[in-house]
């Protein structure tokens, strides 16, 4: 029996074609001055660690490129050989350029890969908690709480004491003191989207459990996730140079943006400024920008906030 | 009452009753002595419960009356703490192998809220459509036409399946909530509030889209409403619940031109109704007792005009007054 | 004397990133001292928007844009910030679907209706008790006493809507505005209050405008009615000449689709399609893509007429 002519044609309200939650997240994005430049300044200087191989004048990790000639020469001076050193070079005659380039490389690789582990992770539990309840739940959110009840430096400082150096074991550490708070936040939204009736359109409708927790469940949590990542990438940033600072991130062969300020600060104080402070001034404008686009993002996915 | 063979949905003795589940320091209190855990709600108290083939039997009560914790039982999401549930005669159970899978889906639910119940980031051919793929009824290739059908039964426009549910109205939405329940050839639909969140006009649309339903497809309903005047409108049979209790069931003309139970007399004359002007109303006392501390005896008798010593100590059991009307009020005894 | 309340053209418009959203469109009104007026309308016929422009409480980005809201003569576009204050919650005062809107969640009954009648009255606490308590028991609050030292959420929603109504009282306002207070309440608490409401208004010559989308409701509790659709008042009159003839189309498709008025079971007579987006108005009359009567002219902007002294009618083509 084939239906009758519709009684609701589509209205004015659907006349905007078919577009999906996430397409007017990004719209509402760009309505913001302030986090447009944020995410452009992002991309710049993502692009520019990503190519740092190819566009920085020097490779720093190569000894044999150094000249220990030009060691602590200030920013714009040009070199016996005829090169230009932009920002400097630090003690052992390295172009600061290239080692902030490589640092960011680095600095921006800790942070993102250690955020994508830790919200994997805190994403596979919190919704765990959610979803089992009763002492799953209880048993993961404990753990959360003893985790987050310690100050995360300190237990970065711990495990790295106990690992050592290198890019893995710092990515572990990092790991370790953020996945609490993505089970967290996980948990607390899916315990909201489980109470709606969604939800239980798909419980009466037969679907496989895992299809409603990965179809239904997951991707209506993911809104304050994806808040949390971006505002957690900036402190996985800032934590790990801190460590890299106090000499237990990274090895001084792979120097990160942190472990660049730590070489310089002995010569601070006697004028040469530029060793400490331009992979300082890189730290701030990452944080900065990953800042601006977080803030936006909170505001847009926030539903507390829409208008 | 048609004394047909088997009744389509039958409840026999079902209670439900949610328990917080009790802290630490609670359950040490509980060791050192101090009386039971607080906290068990009494939902649902021992109700029973048929629906007939296409019959649409309403479920009225006000708020905290258990009628949504039923309806949600029948439908499978909530799990009775006792009683027995019966689809055509045989128990839910016996119905949850494989094969059975075509009479679990039998049953669907409509709800009361249009924004809550469309997922927000799927689009509507996968918000119709995933079911009856996941369950074969239609291979992958052909959803898009079958999805087509069934939003052209609900009277929306096909056009609309690559959308997304914040795209559309309140009326819409419902209309999409009922194409998804359709999608998967249901027999009975449990309809909880569902035009409660509607404006008036849009509210008559879909009750006509109900009504036009049960003609084409032969569906039998439970309509859960606190509005009278909808619930008299598509019913046949209307059972009536105060505080977890079944206080009165008839059919529906008897309902309303007979009401025997001091609270349907009530509810009744609560009714706003457009013919009576300047009316003096003439309320029932009290509030709505929390289910957390139900009264003693008859849930009502706080606020009954008529209580007496009895309704205080007992609670009345439901006994048929005339053929087919069933009430539970102790006057009927003198 | 001057009527209680006058409204003379209010234009209430929102301007959004989509457009201009005329919320409320060219709307007058009239309300006497004593009476109860009924103002229906669907969501997003701009109601509320209405009630709210009354009491300024409108936010960005919307605006009033032109027209003049007067209460007892006084023109309430004159007055300036600390006036308007003695004006809120003395002389109007305004009850809300949700009680929470009025009531803070961490402050006691008693802090709350203490400050409300001290901040417009130059009395003692103890006296000011005294109001408080004597309201609470006139909007049928047993023990008052004991009420007064809760806080909100001890309450049932129906308690609170009669704590918050009575705070709305407590200065024996001369006009108080009612947004759907009974809507998210049961019947019988509904019955209740209204009861309340209905009595309290005839005693003390309080004005009532009673924002609804319920007929049925003002069938039985309002003198007057105003039908809004889509920002205008389409039709209004007293509550007998209005639901028992209705001349808008829209009016009588309101009426025709309560579930009540049908024979059982038999489809309801509805009005199709639905309430267009307020961002697509145009000057005609926003109706006429769902009204049976509608014709080519409809199209003009239909101008509002006065079939009798005590009713107005914006429509071209009205039922005889």
């Amino acid at each position: 029996m084939r239906a009758v002519a519709p009684d609701d044609p589509p209205g004015p309200r659907a006349a905007t074609g078919s577009e999906s939650p996430w397409v007017r997240a990004a719209a509402e994005f760009a309505e913001s001055r302030l986090a447009l430049f944020g995410l452009a300044l992002l991309a710049l200087l993502t692009v520019a660690a990503l190519a740092a191989p190819w566009i920085s004048p020097q490779n720093p990790y190569d000894l044999a490129q150094l000249d220990i000639m030009d060691s602590q020469l200030p920013p714009g001076m040009h070199s016996e050989s005829g090169k230009t050193y932009w920002l400097g070079t630090d003690d052992q005659g390295r172009d600061m350029l290239s080692a902030i380039l490589y640092g960011l490389r680095i600095s921006l690789t800790v942070g993102v890969t250690s955020t994508v582990c830790a919200l994997v992770i805190g994403l596979a539990l919190g919704l765990a908690a959610a979803y089992l309840g009763g002492w799953v739940d209880a048993a993961i959110m404990r753990l959360a709480d003893i985790q987050l009840s310690f100050p995360a430096i300190l237990i970065a400082l711990i495990l790295l004491a106990m690992l050592g150096q290198g890019v893995g074991k710092i990515i572990v550490a990092l790991v370790t003191v953020q996945w609490a708070y993505y089970a967290r936040t996980v948990r607390s939204s899916a315990l909201v989207e489980r109470q709606k009736e969604y939800l239980e359109a798909a419980q009466v409708l037969a679907l496989p459990r895992s299809r409603i927790v990965f179809r239904h469940l997951l991707p209506n949590c993911l809104p304050p996730l994806i808040v949390v990542a971006t505002v957690q990438v900036a402190h996985a940033i800032s934590l790990e140079a801190t460590l890299s600072f106090l000499g237990l991130g990274l090895p001084i062969t792979e120097p990160s943006l942190g472990l660049l300020i730590a070489n310089g600060f002995q010569y601070l104080l006697s004028g040469r400024y530029w060793i400490s402070f331009y992979p300082g001034v890189a730290l701030l404008l990452a944080i900065v920008a990953i800042n601006l686009v977080a803030d936006q993002l909170r505001d847009i996915l926030n539903p507390r906030l829409k208008r | 009452m048609i004394t047909s063979s088997l009744p389509l949905v039958e409840l026999r003795s079902v209670s439900k009753r949610f328990s917080r589940p009790a802290g630490v320091a609670a359950r040490i209190a509980h060791r050192l002595g101090a009386s039971a855990p607080q906290g068990t709600v009494h939902a649902v108290e021992a109700v029973d419960l048929r629906v007939d083939q296409s019959e649409v039997v309403g479920l009225v009560g006000e708020s905290g009356c258990g009628k949504s914790t039923l309806g949600r039982m029948v439908a499978r999401i909530l799990e009775p703490t006792s009683g027995e549930r019966l689809w055509k005669g045989r128990p839910y159970e016996e119905y949850e192998h494989e094969a059975a899978r075509s009479e679990r889906l039998a049953i669907q639910m409509i709800f009361q809220d249009p924004y809550a119940s469309l997922n927000p980031r799927m689009r509507v051919a996968d918000i119709v459509g995933e079911a009856p793929v996941v369950h074969g009824l239609v291979s992958r290739a052909q959803r898009d036409e079958y999805v087509a059908d069934t939003l052209g039964r609900v009277g929306l426009d096909p056009s609309i399946m690559r959308r997304f549910p914040h795209q559309f109205s309140g009326g819409q939405r419902s209309r999409i909530g009922i194409a998804r329940a359709l999608a998967v050839r249901p027999r009975f639909l449990v309809c909880d509030e569902a035009v409660a969140a509607l404006d008036v006009s849009i509210q008559a649309q879909v009750l006509n889209l109900f009504i036009r339903l049960r003609e084409e497809l032969g569906l039998a309903y439970l309509f859960i409403s606190h509005d009278l005047g909808v619930i008299r409108h598509v019913s046949d049979a209307v059972v009536v619940m105060y505080l977890g209790r079944v206080v009165e069931s008839a059919p529906v003309a008897e309902l309303y031109a007979h009401p025997n139970h001091p609270y349907t007399k009530a509810l009744i004359l609560e009714v706003p109704d457009v013919a009576a002007r300047r009316r003096r109303y003439t309320p029932i006392r009290g509030e709505i007792p929390s289910p957390l501390a139900p009264p003693t005896g008859c849930h009502f008798h706080p606020r009954c005009p008529r209580a007496f010593e009895r309704c205080r100590q007992e609670a009345p059991a439901l006994r048929e007054v005339a053929p087919g009307h069933a009430s539970a009020c102790h006057l009927n005894d003198s | 004397m001057s009527a209680l309340l006058e409204i003379e053209g209010l234009r209430t418009h929102f301007f959004t990133r989509a457009g201009v959203v005329k919320a409320v469109d060219d709307v007058s009104l009239r309300l006497e001292r004593g009476r109860i007026l009924g103002l229906v309308g669907e969501s997003g016929s701009g109601k509320s928007m209405t009630g709210y422009s009354i009491m300024g409480l409108v936010d960005e980005p919307g605006r009033i844009v032109s027209g003049r809201i007067e209460v007892a003569g006084t023109d309430l576009a004159t007055l300036d910030e600390p006036a308007w204050r003695r004006l809120r919650g003395n002389r109007v005062s305004m009850i809300f679907q949700d009680p929470m809107m009025t009531l803070n969640p961490v402050l006691r009954i008693d802090t709350q209706m203490v400050e409300a009648v001290r901040a417009h009255n130059n009395v003692s606490r103890r006296e000011a008790l005294d109001r408080c308590r004597a309201q609470l028991s006139r909007v049928g609050i047993a023990s008052p006493d004991e009420r007064l030292r809760a806080y909100p959420h001890q309450f049932s929603g129906g308690m609170r809507q009669r704590v918050a109504i009575a705070i709305a009282l407590v200065n024996h306002p001369d006009l108080v505005i009612a947004d759907e207070p009974t809507t998210a309440l049961d019947v019988t608490i509904q019955g209740q209050i209204l009861f309340e409401m209905q009595k309290l208004c005839r005693e003390s010559g309080t004005g009532l405008i009673w924002i609804t989308h319920d007929l049925s409701v003002v069938a039985g509790l309002a003198d007057d009615v105003c039908v809004m659709y889509a920002g205008r008042i389409v039709e209004s009159g007293t509550v007998d000449e209005v639901l028992d003839h209705p001349m808008h189309p829209y009016t009588r498709g309101l009426l025709d689709s309560i579930p009540g008025r049908n024979v059982p079971g038999r489809p309801l007579s509805q009005i199709p399609g639905m309430a267009p987006s307020p961002q697509d108005l145009d000057q005609g009359c926003a109706f006429r893509v769902r009204c049976p009567r509608a014709r080519e002219d409809c199209r003009v902007a239909p101008a509002t007429t006065r079939p009798t002294s005590q009713r107005t009618l914006r429509c071209g083509h009205p039922l005889p």
